[in-house]
């Protein structure tokens, strides 16, 4: 059964000089306990997506044109503020990038890493308390108690990311959305961050929706892939058909640029080509442009994700008619 | 703590014997004297008062006699309101200029933050333009034209208030109100941008994604950053606003400091001058030390050191 089920959300930015399409019918779900990947490259709508299910982009400039995001049975787009409130943190709990700008410079760790046991279930001081050290303790961060008393910047970068995991976990969410986690992380400290969110997530039976533009953490941390690009998901598949089996042009172009597939002596590839520019509307599909399959139908003829196979659904019109 | 605090008091010995300097060779660089008068003193009594006043000494023997006097902590007589030192004439009017300076930081704190934090929340409405335009307005007019605004409007036409004095209660009101009105449009406006700019930080998307409320939001979570640019600005401003106003005390007739400071200018009061230069920036020093410990307390990055 799905923890999440999202159909058909739009999302657009009303800006002054005209309206940004930052969410396409973007139509997924995500099963419980399992770890969803999200890729795509900068400004593909990745975070924005999950941003606005929390009701966490500010409107305006955003607004929700349409669609539903079912949470429990529960429609998140058609939530009260003060019932969003109750969900966030509680049931869905977030992870951003940034853990130095992410956490609150002037409050001390413990504050913090209490303050979703404060604000949600009723629980004690001293409760919540001795709950936080635990959590430190179970995302590795050693001498937790007294960490507790430090502030933020006395921590390094991979000890910041921890509290701010213990911080998401404690509640014991039911959808982690974890936003970059790694991004700002130094290689191995990467590595043990991911380890990390895993073993939260084996203890907890969370579901994780893991955002990235790492083909890489995909690879080795998730069990379904969503492929993102120009604000509408392109290609879903589990992992492995994903990385053997692409049936989208722009994920083969992506696998394409990895430094793993690259021979020695010839020069690292890239995308050819710009992402298009999400102001208008664009007809047609959105990788058309810098697609090397391309045919005059493309530039025409609205595209959305279709099944393609088992498990597999892809946003090409050519593999789609079975001609790639 | 304890020895920043130390090593920044003794850092004030070097600023204060700037400041002596530089105010006794100035002073006595400007045309006149103490009694310099229109009306021509006898040639005997300008000598006699020169002679005890030690005014007839070089120069430079008159400086480090003022020197070893304050080292000494006294201040010396007043050379044009002889029946007190200068150190008595500030003891009596820095308490009236103290209270009407309270008085004004509370009207500038109350006012400023009130309409600062309420625009940061509600940004780019008629909450945030109003307020925003009125503070604009308050830096615009000068204390000489609000002073005699507020008392035409509310002692000649109301009748709420006196027109001036410093007796009763309702005396202070009014020079409060005049006094306070420039900084609270400051602090209005730099409360908002603290604000703001808290607002628009990572760490408050954090704290909404964990489900704190907007309440929650501004008080635990930008509130301490928020304050960081006021209590940059209330630092100086404190030490402006407490050691008096010459033109509000004018205006209101408050027998403050601020009064006997621009009079004992006008006056060439020399040893007036020096006392009140001294106190004034003595409290400056003083105020900006607060600062850098209220700004540690806050910011939890900040190292006194």
């Amino acid at each position: 059964m799905s923890v999440l089920s999202v159909k058909d959300l739009r999302l657009r930015f009303h800006l002054r000089h005209g309206v940004v399409h930052a969410v396409d019918s973007v139509s997924f779900s995500i099963e419980r306990g399992e770890t969803v990947g999200i890729v795509g490259e900068s400004g593909c709508g990745k975070s924005v997506t999950f941003l606005s299910l929390l009701g966490l982009i500010p409107s305006p400039p955003g607004r929700i044109e349409s669609g539903t995001a079912h949470f429990n049975g529960r429609d998140l787009l058609r939530c009260t503020t003060g019932q969003l409130r109750a969900i966030r943190g509680r049931h869905i709990a977030m992870i951003f990038q940034d853990p130095m700008s992410a956490l609150n410079p002037y409050l001390r760790v413990g504050t913090q890493v209490m303050e979703p046991l404060r604000l949600h279930p009723s629980c004690s001081r001293r409760e919540a308390w001795s709950r936080a050290v635990t959590a430190l303790q179970n995302v590795g961060i050693p001498d937790a108690e007294r960490r507790m008393r430090a502030y933020p910047h006395q921590l390094s970068g991979g000890l910041r990311q921890r509290v701010m995991i213990a911080m998401a976990m404690i509640t014991g969410p039911q959808l982690l959305i974890a936003d970059e986690p790694t991004t700002a992380l130094d290689v191995t400290v990467q590595a043990q961050v991911l380890a990390v969110i895993k073993k939260a997530q084996q203890e907890t039976g969370a579901a994780v929706a893991l955002i990235t533009h790492d083909m890489g953490i995909v690879a080795g941390t998730c069990d379904r892939v969503l492929v993102m690009y120009a604000g509408r998901i392109v290609e879903s598949a589990g992992t492995d058909a994903i990385f053997y089996r692409p049936r989208h042009p722009y994920t083969k172009a992506l696998l394409e640029t990895l430094p793993a597939a690259h021979q020695p002596g010839q020069p690292l590839l890239n995308v050819p080509g710009r992402p298009p520019d999400l102001l208008g509307e664009i007809r047609g599909c959105p990788f058309a442009p810098r697609c090397p399959h391309v045919v005059d139908a493309c530039r025409e003829t609205p595209v959305s994700l279709q099944p393609v196979g088992d498990d597999h659904a892809s946003a090409c019109l050519r593999v789609q008619a079975g001609e790639i | 703590m304890l020895r920043f605090v130390l090593r920044r008091l003794l850092e004030f010995v070097p600023v204060f014997f700037i400041i002596v300097t530089l105010t006794f060779f100035l002073i006595r660089l400007a045309p006149g004297g103490p009694f310099a008068a229109e009306r021509a003193v006898p040639e005997e009594v300008l000598k006699r008062l020169n002679e005890y006043y030690n005014l007839d000494a070089p120069l430079y023997v008159q400086y480090f006699d003022y020197l070893r006097d304050l080292a000494h902590g006294d201040l010396g007589p007043s050379f044009k309101k002889p029946t007190l030192t200068v150190s008595e004439w500030i003891a009596l009017r820095f308490p009236v200029s103290l209270e009407l300076g309270l008085y004004a930081l509370g009207v500038a704190l109350l006012i400023g933050l009130a309409a600062g934090f309420l625009a940061a929340l509600r940004p780019n409405t008629a909450t945030d333009h109003v307020p925003m335009s009125l503070a604009m307005a308050g830096i615009c007019i000068p204390n000489f034209v609000l002073g005699p605004l507020l008392v035409l409007v509310f002692a000649l036409w109301l009748e709420w208030f006196p027109v001036a004095g410093w007796d009763l209660q309702q005396d202070k009101v009014l020079p409060s109100i005049t006094l306070g009105a420039a900084y609270a449009a400051y602090v209005a406006r730099l409360s908002r941008a603290g604000m703001l700019e808290m607002l628009a930080q990572d760490f408050v998307r954090t704290a909404r994604a964990k489900g704190v409320s907007e309440t929650g939001v501004v008080l635990r979570h930008a509130l301490w950053g928020g304050m960081q640019p006021v209590v940059t600005f209330l630092g100086p401003a404190a030490a402006g606003l407490l050691t008096g106003s010459f033109v509000v005390e004018t205006i209101f007739q408050v027998p403050g400091l601020g009064r006997e400071f621009i009079q004992a200018a006008f006056n060439r009061d020399y040893t007036m001058i020096m006392g009140t230069v001294l106190f004034y920036a003595g409290l400056i020093l003083l105020f900006n030390l607060i600062v850098d410990i209220v700004q540690a307390w806050l910011d939890p990055r900040v190292r006194l050191s």
